[in-house]
Protein backbone atom coordinates (compact mmCIF):
# COMPACT_ATOMS: atom_id res chain seq x y z
CA UNK A 1 0.00 0.00 0.00
CA UNK A 2 1.33 3.71 -1.12
CA UNK A 3 0.43 6.59 1.10
CA UNK A 4 1.29 9.87 0.65
CA UNK A 5 0.29 12.51 3.28
CA UNK A 6 0.46 15.86 3.87
CA UNK A 7 2.46 16.83 0.36
CA UNK A 8 3.31 20.17 -0.41
CA UNK A 9 4.81 21.61 -3.62
CA UNK A 10 5.05 24.66 -4.76
CA UNK A 11 7.13 26.06 -7.82
CA UNK A 12 8.75 29.48 -7.60
CA UNK A 13 6.05 30.75 -4.79
CA UNK A 14 3.00 29.85 -6.47
CA UNK A 15 1.26 26.73 -4.31
CA UNK A 16 0.31 23.62 -7.05
CA UNK A 17 0.36 20.87 -4.47
CA UNK A 18 -1.42 21.70 -0.99
CA UNK A 19 -1.79 18.95 2.39
CA UNK A 20 -2.12 16.36 -0.67
CA UNK A 21 -3.13 12.84 0.75
CA UNK A 22 -3.08 10.31 -1.24
CA UNK A 23 -3.96 6.50 -0.65
CA UNK A 24 -2.95 3.34 -3.11
CA UNK A 25 -4.19 -0.11 -1.92
CA UNK A 26 -2.83 -3.26 -2.83
CA UNK A 27 -3.50 -4.52 -6.18
CA UNK A 28 -5.86 -1.83 -7.03
CA UNK A 29 -6.05 1.43 -9.48
CA UNK A 30 -6.10 4.67 -8.20
CA UNK A 31 -6.81 6.70 -10.74
CA UNK A 32 -5.65 10.82 -10.73
CA UNK A 33 -8.33 12.96 -12.73
CA UNK A 34 -8.52 16.71 -13.06
CA UNK A 35 -8.33 19.59 -15.11
CA UNK A 36 -4.86 19.91 -16.85
CA UNK A 37 -2.78 22.70 -14.63
CA UNK A 38 -4.06 21.14 -11.78
CA UNK A 39 -1.46 19.40 -10.65
CA UNK A 40 -1.64 15.81 -11.71
CA UNK A 41 1.15 15.93 -13.08
CA UNK A 42 3.50 17.49 -10.87
CA UNK A 43 1.46 15.14 -8.01
CA UNK A 44 2.99 12.06 -10.10
CA UNK A 45 7.12 13.62 -10.68
CA UNK A 46 6.53 13.90 -6.68
CA UNK A 47 5.59 10.86 -6.68
CA UNK A 48 8.23 9.64 -8.76
CA UNK A 49 11.39 11.33 -7.40
CA UNK A 50 11.15 13.53 -10.37
CA UNK A 51 10.48 16.69 -8.46
CA UNK A 52 11.33 16.92 -4.94
CA UNK A 53 8.62 17.83 -2.71
CA UNK A 54 8.07 20.62 -0.37
CA UNK A 55 7.57 18.79 2.33
CA UNK A 56 5.33 15.45 3.15
CA UNK A 57 5.31 12.20 3.98
CA UNK A 58 5.99 9.08 1.40
CA UNK A 59 4.93 5.26 2.99
CA UNK A 60 4.97 2.28 1.27
CA UNK A 61 3.60 -0.65 3.18
CA UNK A 62 3.95 1.52 5.97
CA UNK A 63 8.03 2.16 5.93
CA UNK A 64 9.32 5.03 4.83
CA UNK A 65 10.78 5.98 1.81
CA UNK A 66 12.28 8.94 -0.41
CA UNK A 67 11.07 8.76 -3.95
CA UNK A 68 14.57 10.60 -4.81
CA UNK A 69 16.58 8.14 -3.04
CA UNK A 70 19.34 5.94 -4.59
CA UNK A 71 19.14 3.00 -2.47
CA UNK A 72 17.76 0.03 -3.56
CA UNK A 73 15.27 0.17 -0.88
CA UNK A 74 13.82 3.68 -2.12
CA UNK A 75 13.49 1.56 -5.64
CA UNK A 76 9.64 1.04 -5.29
CA UNK A 77 8.14 2.93 -7.89
CA UNK A 78 7.45 1.96 -11.67
CA UNK A 79 7.32 4.96 -14.50
CA UNK A 80 5.45 4.86 -17.64
CA UNK A 81 5.79 7.90 -19.46
CA UNK A 82 3.15 9.93 -21.43
CA UNK A 83 5.66 9.57 -25.02
CA UNK A 84 7.12 6.10 -23.33
CA UNK A 85 10.42 7.81 -23.77
CA UNK A 86 11.86 4.35 -24.62
CA UNK A 87 15.96 4.48 -25.63
CA UNK A 88 16.11 5.00 -29.33
CA UNK A 89 19.53 3.52 -29.49
CA UNK A 90 18.70 0.16 -28.05
CA UNK A 91 16.78 -2.76 -28.83
CA UNK A 92 13.50 -3.96 -27.35
CA UNK A 93 15.93 -5.83 -25.23
CA UNK A 94 18.31 -4.04 -24.06
CA UNK A 95 15.30 -1.05 -23.52
CA UNK A 96 13.93 -3.33 -20.79
CA UNK A 97 17.30 -5.52 -19.46
CA UNK A 98 20.07 -1.65 -19.33
CA UNK A 99 18.72 -1.51 -15.42
CA UNK A 100 18.33 -4.62 -14.63
CA UNK A 101 21.82 -5.80 -14.97
CA UNK A 102 23.45 -1.94 -14.52
CA UNK A 103 21.60 -1.20 -11.66
CA UNK A 104 20.57 -4.54 -9.84
CA UNK A 105 23.53 -6.29 -10.71
CA UNK A 106 21.73 -9.25 -12.65
CA UNK A 107 23.12 -11.79 -14.83
CA UNK A 108 22.67 -11.00 -18.64
CA UNK A 109 21.02 -13.93 -19.52
CA UNK A 110 18.73 -14.11 -15.96
CA UNK A 111 17.54 -10.28 -16.80
CA UNK A 112 16.98 -11.28 -20.57
CA UNK A 113 14.96 -14.69 -19.83
CA UNK A 114 12.62 -12.37 -17.71
CA UNK A 115 12.16 -9.86 -20.45
CA UNK A 116 11.49 -12.29 -22.65
CA UNK A 117 8.48 -13.70 -20.48
CA UNK A 118 7.37 -10.06 -19.87
CA UNK A 119 7.28 -9.71 -23.45
CA UNK A 120 5.10 -12.82 -23.50
CA UNK A 121 2.83 -11.94 -21.37
CA UNK A 122 2.33 -8.38 -22.99
CA UNK A 123 1.59 -10.03 -26.23
CA UNK A 124 5.08 -8.94 -27.90
CA UNK A 125 6.66 -12.43 -28.24
CA UNK A 126 9.64 -11.72 -30.56
CA UNK A 127 9.76 -8.19 -30.86
CA UNK A 128 12.71 -8.46 -28.53
CA UNK A 129 15.25 -7.53 -31.49
CA UNK A 130 13.31 -4.78 -32.41
CA UNK A 131 14.19 -1.00 -32.27
CA UNK A 132 11.83 1.81 -30.70
CA UNK A 133 11.27 3.48 -34.01
CA UNK A 134 10.05 -0.47 -35.50
CA UNK A 135 6.76 -0.59 -33.44
CA UNK A 136 3.94 0.91 -33.43
CA UNK A 137 2.52 3.12 -30.46
CA UNK A 138 0.58 0.79 -28.86
CA UNK A 139 3.77 -1.74 -28.33
CA UNK A 140 6.08 1.15 -27.68
CA UNK A 141 4.00 1.65 -24.41
CA UNK A 142 3.94 -1.89 -23.75
CA UNK A 143 7.31 -1.64 -23.59
CA UNK A 144 7.79 0.56 -21.58
CA UNK A 145 5.81 -1.25 -18.62
CA UNK A 146 7.92 -4.08 -19.18
CA UNK A 147 11.00 -1.58 -18.79
CA UNK A 148 9.22 -0.70 -15.66
CA UNK A 149 8.12 -4.17 -14.36
CA UNK A 150 11.75 -5.74 -15.07
CA UNK A 151 13.00 -3.12 -12.02
CA UNK A 152 10.16 -4.85 -9.85
CA UNK A 153 8.42 -2.24 -8.44
CA UNK A 154 5.71 -2.12 -5.85
CA UNK A 155 3.91 0.41 -7.49
CA UNK A 156 3.72 1.33 -11.61
CA UNK A 157 2.44 5.08 -12.34
CA UNK A 158 1.20 6.02 -15.85
CA UNK A 159 1.34 9.80 -16.68
CA UNK A 160 -1.61 10.12 -18.99
CA UNK A 161 -1.14 6.48 -20.77
CA UNK A 162 -3.88 7.43 -23.32
CA UNK A 163 -2.93 10.37 -24.36
CA UNK A 164 -0.04 9.84 -27.43
CA UNK A 165 -2.26 7.04 -28.46
CA UNK A 166 -4.99 6.61 -31.15
CA UNK A 167 -8.42 7.22 -29.18
CA UNK A 168 -9.13 3.46 -30.68
CA UNK A 169 -6.66 1.99 -28.92
CA UNK A 170 -8.23 3.51 -25.11
CA UNK A 171 -10.12 -0.29 -25.07
CA UNK A 172 -6.99 -1.95 -25.44
CA UNK A 173 -4.90 0.39 -22.50
CA UNK A 174 -8.15 -0.70 -20.29
CA UNK A 175 -7.48 -4.30 -20.91
CA UNK A 176 -3.68 -3.94 -20.26
CA UNK A 177 -4.28 -2.25 -16.74
CA UNK A 178 -6.74 -4.87 -15.77
CA UNK A 179 -5.17 -7.78 -16.80
CA UNK A 180 -2.20 -5.98 -14.58
CA UNK A 181 -4.13 -5.83 -11.99
CA UNK A 182 -5.63 -9.65 -12.16
CA UNK A 183 -1.60 -10.21 -11.71
CA UNK A 184 -1.66 -8.46 -8.29
CA UNK A 185 -0.09 -5.15 -9.39
CA UNK A 186 -1.02 -1.90 -7.60
CA UNK A 187 -1.15 0.76 -10.42
CA UNK A 188 -1.82 4.78 -10.42
CA UNK A 189 -2.73 6.27 -13.59
CA UNK A 190 -2.78 9.87 -13.99
CA UNK A 191 -5.32 10.99 -16.89
CA UNK A 192 -7.80 13.79 -17.84
CA UNK A 193 -10.20 11.36 -19.05
CA UNK A 194 -12.77 11.03 -16.89
CA UNK A 195 -14.17 7.91 -18.34
CA UNK A 196 -11.11 5.78 -19.17
CA UNK A 197 -10.84 6.49 -15.21
CA UNK A 198 -13.96 5.21 -14.42
CA UNK A 199 -13.45 2.14 -16.59
CA UNK A 200 -10.13 1.37 -15.09
CA UNK A 201 -10.45 2.66 -11.62
CA UNK A 202 -10.81 1.08 -7.77
CA UNK A 203 -11.04 4.80 -6.69
CA UNK A 204 -10.78 7.73 -8.47
CA UNK A 205 -8.55 11.28 -6.63
CA UNK A 206 -9.79 14.63 -8.34
CA UNK A 207 -7.26 17.40 -8.15
CA UNK A 208 -8.70 20.33 -8.56
CA UNK A 209 -6.91 23.41 -9.36
CA UNK A 210 -5.32 25.87 -6.33
CA UNK A 211 -5.36 28.97 -8.05
CA UNK A 212 -7.79 30.27 -6.32
CA UNK A 213 -5.74 29.91 -3.12
CA UNK A 214 -2.69 31.51 -4.98
CA UNK A 215 -4.94 34.76 -5.65
CA UNK A 216 -6.11 35.39 -1.92
CA UNK B 1 54.04 16.19 -68.24
CA UNK B 2 56.52 13.53 -68.62
CA UNK B 3 55.88 10.34 -66.42
CA UNK B 4 59.86 10.32 -65.28
CA UNK B 5 59.05 14.12 -63.94
CA UNK B 6 56.58 13.01 -61.94
CA UNK B 7 58.21 9.72 -60.70
CA UNK B 8 60.85 12.61 -59.39
CA UNK B 9 58.82 14.29 -57.67
CA UNK B 10 56.89 12.06 -56.45
CA UNK B 11 58.74 11.12 -53.63
CA UNK B 12 59.27 14.55 -51.80
CA UNK B 13 55.39 14.91 -52.41
CA UNK B 14 54.74 11.49 -50.42
CA UNK B 15 57.12 12.93 -47.75
CA UNK B 16 55.20 15.91 -47.34
CA UNK B 17 51.82 14.21 -47.47
CA UNK B 18 52.86 11.79 -44.59
CA UNK B 19 54.17 14.76 -42.10
CA UNK B 20 50.00 15.81 -43.33
CA UNK B 21 48.68 12.53 -42.23
CA UNK B 22 50.51 12.73 -38.94
CA UNK B 23 49.55 15.92 -38.31
CA UNK B 24 46.08 15.01 -38.99
CA UNK B 25 45.81 11.87 -36.91
CA UNK B 26 47.62 13.66 -34.09
CA UNK B 27 44.93 16.39 -33.70
CA UNK B 28 42.50 13.93 -34.18
CA UNK B 29 43.67 11.63 -30.89
CA UNK B 30 44.51 14.97 -29.32
CA UNK B 31 40.88 16.84 -30.05
CA UNK B 32 37.56 14.76 -30.23
CA UNK B 33 38.51 13.67 -26.38
CA UNK B 34 39.12 17.41 -25.46
CA UNK B 35 36.60 18.33 -27.15
CA UNK B 36 34.01 15.96 -25.20
CA UNK B 37 35.20 17.19 -22.22
CA UNK B 38 35.19 20.65 -23.46
CA UNK B 39 31.15 20.26 -24.25
CA UNK B 40 30.42 18.55 -20.71
CA UNK B 41 32.22 21.78 -19.33
CA UNK B 42 29.97 23.77 -21.63
CA UNK B 43 27.00 22.43 -20.56
CA UNK B 44 27.36 21.73 -16.50
CA UNK B 45 25.55 24.20 -13.82
CA UNK B 46 28.72 25.61 -12.33
CA UNK B 47 29.28 29.47 -13.86
CA UNK B 48 32.97 29.59 -13.37
CA UNK B 49 33.81 26.50 -15.35
CA UNK B 50 31.33 27.95 -18.25
CA UNK B 51 32.87 31.47 -18.36
CA UNK B 52 36.51 30.25 -19.32
CA UNK B 53 35.51 27.32 -21.73
CA UNK B 54 33.53 30.17 -23.44
CA UNK B 55 36.56 32.58 -23.49
CA UNK B 56 38.10 29.25 -24.86
CA UNK B 57 36.41 28.77 -27.56
CA UNK B 58 35.79 32.09 -28.44
CA UNK B 59 39.47 32.37 -28.72
CA UNK B 60 39.89 29.50 -30.92
CA UNK B 61 37.14 30.09 -32.69
CA UNK B 62 37.83 34.18 -32.89
CA UNK B 63 41.35 33.79 -34.30
CA UNK B 64 42.74 32.31 -37.34
CA UNK B 65 44.52 29.23 -36.85
CA UNK B 66 47.26 30.39 -38.88
CA UNK B 67 47.82 33.30 -36.23
CA UNK B 68 47.45 30.70 -33.15
CA UNK B 69 49.84 28.84 -35.04
CA UNK B 70 52.24 31.77 -35.73
CA UNK B 71 51.64 32.73 -31.51
CA UNK B 72 51.98 29.24 -30.29
CA UNK B 73 55.83 28.79 -32.27
CA UNK B 74 56.85 32.20 -32.05
CA UNK B 75 55.13 33.91 -29.53
CA UNK B 76 55.02 31.31 -26.69
CA UNK B 77 59.15 31.23 -26.47
CA UNK B 78 58.51 34.73 -25.34
CA UNK B 79 57.47 33.61 -21.73
CA UNK B 80 59.55 30.63 -21.76
CA UNK B 81 57.31 28.08 -23.55
CA UNK B 82 59.34 26.18 -26.32
CA UNK B 83 57.99 23.92 -28.71
CA UNK B 84 59.58 22.03 -31.61
CA UNK B 85 57.93 22.84 -34.96
CA UNK B 86 56.16 20.29 -35.22
CA UNK B 87 54.88 20.24 -31.41
CA UNK B 88 54.15 23.60 -31.83
CA UNK B 89 51.61 22.59 -34.81
CA UNK B 90 50.18 19.83 -33.18
CA UNK B 91 49.77 21.88 -30.16
CA UNK B 92 47.78 24.74 -31.95
CA UNK B 93 45.73 22.37 -33.93
CA UNK B 94 44.27 20.12 -31.10
CA UNK B 95 43.19 23.25 -29.44
CA UNK B 96 41.93 24.71 -32.44
CA UNK B 97 39.56 21.98 -33.26
CA UNK B 98 38.71 21.03 -29.83
CA UNK B 99 37.02 24.05 -29.47
CA UNK B 100 35.14 23.50 -32.64
CA UNK B 101 34.31 19.86 -31.56
CA UNK B 102 33.27 20.96 -27.89
CA UNK B 103 30.89 23.11 -29.94
CA UNK B 104 29.52 20.31 -32.23
CA UNK B 105 29.15 17.87 -29.17
CA UNK B 106 27.38 20.41 -27.12
CA UNK B 107 24.39 20.90 -29.76
CA UNK B 108 24.84 17.24 -29.86
CA UNK B 109 23.93 16.66 -25.93
CA UNK B 110 21.68 19.67 -25.92
CA UNK B 111 19.00 17.96 -28.29
CA UNK B 112 18.85 14.70 -26.32
CA UNK B 113 15.46 14.66 -24.92
CA UNK B 114 15.06 15.56 -21.46
CA UNK B 115 12.78 12.34 -21.48
CA UNK B 116 15.91 10.34 -21.79
CA UNK B 117 17.53 11.33 -18.46
CA UNK B 118 13.96 11.10 -16.92
CA UNK B 119 13.67 7.57 -18.18
CA UNK B 120 17.23 6.87 -16.66
CA UNK B 121 16.79 8.57 -13.37
CA UNK B 122 13.47 6.42 -12.54
CA UNK B 123 15.18 3.42 -13.38
CA UNK B 124 17.66 4.26 -11.18
CA UNK B 125 20.60 4.64 -13.53
CA UNK B 126 23.38 7.01 -11.96
CA UNK B 127 24.72 9.98 -14.06
CA UNK B 128 27.58 8.37 -15.47
CA UNK B 129 25.81 5.48 -16.47
CA UNK B 130 23.37 7.26 -18.07
CA UNK B 131 26.13 9.44 -19.94
CA UNK B 132 27.76 6.38 -20.88
CA UNK B 133 24.65 4.05 -22.05
CA UNK B 134 22.24 6.64 -23.06
CA UNK B 135 23.59 10.21 -23.79
CA UNK B 136 26.61 9.50 -25.63
CA UNK B 137 25.36 6.41 -27.93
CA UNK B 138 22.92 8.80 -29.27
CA UNK B 139 25.06 12.46 -29.35
CA UNK B 140 27.45 10.35 -32.07
CA UNK B 141 24.94 9.29 -34.14
CA UNK B 142 24.00 13.38 -33.91
CA UNK B 143 26.95 15.12 -34.45
CA UNK B 144 28.82 12.58 -36.46
CA UNK B 145 28.12 14.55 -40.01
CA UNK B 146 28.99 17.68 -38.50
CA UNK B 147 32.07 16.20 -37.22
CA UNK B 148 32.88 14.24 -40.59
CA UNK B 149 32.20 18.08 -42.07
CA UNK B 150 35.59 19.34 -39.57
CA UNK B 151 37.82 16.14 -40.19
CA UNK B 152 37.82 16.88 -43.90
CA UNK B 153 38.65 20.64 -43.00
CA UNK B 154 41.53 19.16 -40.88
CA UNK B 155 43.41 17.32 -43.88
CA UNK B 156 43.41 20.87 -45.74
CA UNK B 157 44.11 23.17 -42.57
CA UNK B 158 47.21 21.59 -42.56
CA UNK B 159 48.79 23.22 -45.10
CA UNK B 160 48.85 26.24 -43.01
CA UNK B 161 51.93 24.69 -41.00
CA UNK B 162 54.01 26.05 -43.97
CA UNK B 163 54.21 29.15 -42.05
CA UNK B 164 56.13 28.04 -39.30
CA UNK B 165 58.63 26.43 -41.74
CA UNK B 166 57.33 22.83 -41.95
CA UNK B 167 57.07 20.91 -45.21
CA UNK B 168 53.95 19.89 -45.60
CA UNK B 169 52.11 17.60 -48.77
CA UNK B 170 51.64 21.72 -50.12
CA UNK B 171 54.74 23.57 -49.14
CA UNK B 172 56.21 20.32 -51.24
CA UNK B 173 54.45 20.86 -54.44
CA UNK B 174 55.08 24.62 -54.21
CA UNK B 175 59.01 23.99 -53.80
CA UNK B 176 59.18 21.87 -57.05
CA UNK B 177 56.71 24.41 -59.26
CA UNK B 178 59.06 27.53 -58.40
CA UNK B 179 62.22 25.34 -58.67
CA UNK B 180 61.15 23.70 -62.53
CA UNK B 181 59.05 26.63 -63.14
CA UNK B 182 55.85 24.02 -63.90
CA UNK B 183 52.38 23.54 -62.35
CA UNK B 184 52.48 19.64 -62.59
CA UNK B 185 53.55 19.21 -58.83
CA UNK B 186 50.95 21.87 -57.75
CA UNK B 187 48.34 19.34 -59.88
CA UNK B 188 49.77 16.09 -58.48
CA UNK B 189 49.34 17.70 -54.89
CA UNK B 190 45.86 18.22 -56.25
CA UNK B 191 45.40 14.65 -56.90
CA UNK B 192 46.62 13.88 -53.31
CA UNK B 193 44.68 15.88 -51.83
CA UNK B 194 41.67 14.73 -53.72
CA UNK B 195 42.64 11.14 -52.75
CA UNK B 196 43.14 11.87 -48.91
CA UNK B 197 39.64 13.43 -48.85
CA UNK B 198 38.05 10.85 -50.88
CA UNK B 199 39.31 7.90 -48.32
CA UNK B 200 38.17 9.92 -45.34
CA UNK B 201 34.79 10.97 -46.99
CA UNK B 202 34.24 6.93 -47.58
CA UNK B 203 35.11 5.63 -43.80
CA UNK B 204 32.93 8.41 -42.39
CA UNK B 205 30.48 7.14 -44.67
CA UNK B 206 30.86 3.53 -43.09
CA UNK B 207 30.53 4.54 -39.46
CA UNK B 208 27.39 6.92 -40.33
CA UNK B 209 26.13 3.68 -41.25
CA UNK B 210 26.50 1.60 -38.63
CA UNK B 211 24.67 4.37 -36.73
CA UNK B 212 21.69 3.71 -38.95
CA UNK B 213 20.36 1.06 -37.28
CA UNK B 214 18.09 3.46 -35.57
CA UNK B 215 16.39 6.06 -36.09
Amino acid sequence: MLEIKNLKKSFSGRVILDNMNVTVKDREVLSIVGPSGAGKTTLLRCITGLEKADSGEFLIDGQAFNPQGTDTSDSVIGVVFQDFNLFPHLSVFDNITLAPTMVLKKDKNEAKAEAENLLAELGLKGKGDLYPFQLSGGQKQRVAIARALAMHPKILCYDEPTSALDPNLRREVEKLILGLKQDGMTQLVVTHDMEFAKNIADDILEVSSLDKLNQK
Amino acid sequence: MSLSYISEILPSLFQGASLTLQLFFWTLIGSLPLGIVVSLGLTSNIKPIRWVLDFYVWLMRGTPLLLQLIFVFYGLPIIGVVFQRYDAAVFAFILNYGAYFAEIFRGGLQSIDNGQYESARVLRLSYWQTIRKIVIPQVVKIVLPSVGNEVINLVKDSSLVYVIGLGDLLRAGNVATSRDVTLVPLLLVGIIYLILVGICTYLLHKVEQRYSYYK
